[in-house]
């Protein structure tokens, strides 16, 4: 039974950091219908922009508190990746939003290997240790562990995820969102600065995507230069699962990406008896992945969106 | 993970075939012939810092070697290393392994990881070339039967079989869980533990797998918990096993940490914080100070290079075999020299090498240390 607990908070944990991610994915899919592969490498650049802040500040004055030195690193790299995405989104994004799909596909993977060896330019090949100055109290829940930063991770996810809500559902900027997604021309006969809110969407999946990338690397201890490859294909497969393009998706498909990758390492072998190993922890997320997507090809909440013309 | 590989093999490929025909076997500059020998390691990745290690490890050596003055056959001589990234991935080592080739190397020093070395031995060996792996250990390397193929440091075989034993009879564990990434180093050093251990009469309770640029290990260490070992055993590298040591703490698993010589190094120290305290893992050779020409070359390279990560002393070592075996045989001829290093007796910074009919190296030592206070310390060595 603790054993069960101790893997449903690891996919927990796991998951609200997919779905933080996820969302940034999400957003920009519902309203350009683009796949913006460069957004696992926004996130990997927030937690390369904190760390560094993070080590000047210990460097200048080793005696400061944890918490304000790792607050300080997330509010420099939330508007770095907010630069950082506005700029991607004008140089690479907006001249070819008039050309076929195919095209901002491709440029985004191009921009995501640019941020990669940019990345490992400026912060070279190693592995980055995150020092350890968070406090890290441990508690027991049912008998399994659960330290202060990742109850603190879920609580800021979710936070964050609701204030998102928040924003779309109620303001006027998340209502031109919204009016955008659904037809750009119509949108802007109706007076909406569609770039304004394509720029807006962009840098607001940014600041989430700076907030992940700190949470990540806090979390594992470590940051490196590819980071944002495997996290962002995990949190776009996580924003498929919910429905891509649905913001409450993404949230779903998120934690439930973790909670299946938990489960999965944790009894796919005993299940089958040791024939197949917790390598296979991959494999099986994907499969259910798969899975879902055969039944339903829109996500699990996803709706069925008429094709365009 | 697949496309980023794909990206990268094609832009190896690009490169590999942009500098194709640059190379030629040899090129006289004003009565000094140039001699080219490879060096492979990832340079970059999660084990570049390890990489770049045995590159300047290389490097230096034959620095040393141009400033003495190298004379084969009566034609002063001048080494030159072409070193080339395989990001300790098999696929682009055998890319990289061609394009030295194709280069004309004479000799390749690499690759670092086991993994690499075995797919690029099939290239080197094709084309006649010695191949002297600083830090591969897995035993197929040596396995084969190519009479091309040689290592400077003692294999897995060896240090699994010390590490299984010391895990049951010094460290008393009976209940033992394994965890190794799926890498050809890692796997087989994990096996040959388990054979080890097992034979000492120890139970293997589970056995759970991961990747080489996995960060995440909470679910497989859950699923260990639930075991109850008394020792969890880990073969793979520093960049896993650094959060691994970390997530261990993190969920409150009090058994003992081992692993070989893939984490015995600075940087696990670092990635595992507090999670390093008690950890041990064992490392072929004699510790740095204790190696006969450790103190020097720590002096040596630290002045060039900076800080040794691991196998720096090995890839120096490596060349300077090479170099002897060319000396013997007053050539740099890559058959001439491949008769010449079966008869290798090299005093080493590592050590005397001499080498078996595998090309293994016989009677390598293996130390174990433990992290206490923040730093490896030196618990024996075992021959």
């Amino acid at each position: 039974m603790d054993i069960f607990v101790q893997q449903l908070i690891n996919g927990l944990v796991l998951g609200s950091i997919y779905a933080l991610v996820a969302l940034g994915y999400t957003m920009v899919y519902g309203i350009l219908e683009l796949i913006n592969f460069a957004h696992g490498e926004v996130t990997m650049m927030g937690a390369m922009v904190a760390l560094t802040v993070i080590g000047l500040l210990l460097g200048l004055n080793p005696e400061l508190s944890g918490l304000l030195v790792v607050l300080a690193g997330v509010l420099v790299a939330i508007p770095a990746c907010m630069l950082l995405a506005f700029t991607i989104e004008r140089v690479a994004y907006r001249p070819l939003r008039r050309a076929p799909r195919l095209a901002p596909l491709i440029t985004a993977i191009g921009v995501s290997i640019v941020l990669q060896n940019a990345a490992m330019l400026i912060w070279g090949r190693q592995y980055v240790s995150f020092p350890q100055i968070l406090p890290q109290q441990t508690y027991e829940v049912l008998g399994a562990h659960i330290t202060s930063l990742q109850i603190f991770i879920v609580l800021l996810c979710m936070a964050v995820m609701a204030g998102l809500w928040l924003l779309v559902q109620k303001t006027r900027l998340g209502r031109a969102m919204r009016a955008t997604a659904q037809s750009k021309e119509v949108a802007m006969l109706m007076g909406v600065d569609i770039d304004r809110v394509i720029s807006a969407t962009f840098v607001i999946g940014a600041a989430l995507a700076a907030i992940a990338g700190v949470m990540v690397s806090a979390y594992y201890g470590l940051a490196h230069y590819y980071m944002g490859f495997m996290l962002g294909l995990k949190a776009f497969s996580a924003a498929v699962l919910g429905g891509i393009g649905n913001i409450a998706g993404a949230m779903l498909g998120g934690l439930l990406l973790g909670v299946i990758e938990a489960l999965g390492a944790g009894y796919i072998g005993d299940l089958t008896g040791g024939f197949l190993g917790s390598h296979y922890q991959d494999v099986f997320a994907f499969f259910v992945l798969i899975l879902v997507l055969v039944f339903r090809p829109s996500g699990l909440l996803g709706e069925r969106v008429a094709t365009r013309a | 993970m697949q496309p980023a590989r794909l990206i990268g093999t094609i832009l190896t490929l690009g490169l590999a075939i942009g500098l194709a025909g640059c190379g030629q076997k040899t090129d006289t500059q004003e009565g000094t012939q140039v001699v080219r020998i490879g060096s492979v390691a990832p340079l970059t990745g999660p084990q570049a810092h390890i990489g770049k290690d045995n590159d300047n490890g290389a490097r230096l050596a034959v620095e040393e070697i141009n400033a003495q003055g190298l004379t084969l056959g009566g034609k002063k001589v001048r080494l030159e290393l072409l070193s080339e990234d395989d990001q300790a991935d098999p696929k682009t080592a055998t890319i990289v392994a061609q394009k030295l080739v194709d280069a004309g190397v004479v000799a390749v020093i690499g690759h670092l990881n086991s993994g690499t070395t075995i797919p690029a031995s099939k290239y080197y060996h094709d084309a006649g070339i010695p191949q002297i792996s600083p830090s591969a250990t897995a035993i197929a390397y040596t396995a084969q039967g190519y009479k091309n193929a040689y290592r400077v440091m003692a294999n897995d075989e060896q240090q699994g079989r010390v590490l299984g034993q010391y895990a049951v009879q010094k460290l008393m564990a009976r209940r033992i869980a394994i965890i190794d990434d799926r890498t050809a180093y890692g796997q087989g050093l994990a096996d040959e533990f388990e054979k080890a251990a097992r034979a000492a009469g120890a139970e293997i309770v589970t056995r759970e797998y991961t990747n080489d640029r996995a960060t995440d290990f909470t679910a497989i260490l859950t699923a260990i918990k639930g075991k109850n070992p008394d020792l969890i055993f880990f073969g793979g590298m520093d960049p896993q096993a650094g959060p691994m040591a970390q997530q261990m703490k993190r969920l409150g698993l009090t058994a003992r940490f081992l692993g070989g010589d893939g984490m015995q190094n600075a940087n696990f120290l670092k990635l595992a914080g507090e999670g390093a305290e008690g950890a041990i893992a064992s490392s072929p050779g004699l510790p740095l100070e204790a190696m006969p020409g450790g103190p020097d070359f720590k002096r040596k390279f630290e002045a060039k290079y900076g800080q040794i990560q691991i196998y720096a002393p090995y890839a120096y070592d490596a060349v300077m075999v090479l170099v002897d075996a060319m000396r013997r045989a007053d050539s740099h001829e890559p058959a001439r020299v491949l008769a010449e290093l079966p008869k290798t007796d090299h005093q080493g910074v590592t050590g005397q090498i001499r080498f078996d009919a595998k090309g293994d190296i016989q009677g390598g030592a293996v130390t174990l240390y433990q992290v206490k206070g923040g730093a490896w310390q030196v618990l024996e060595t075992v021959k």
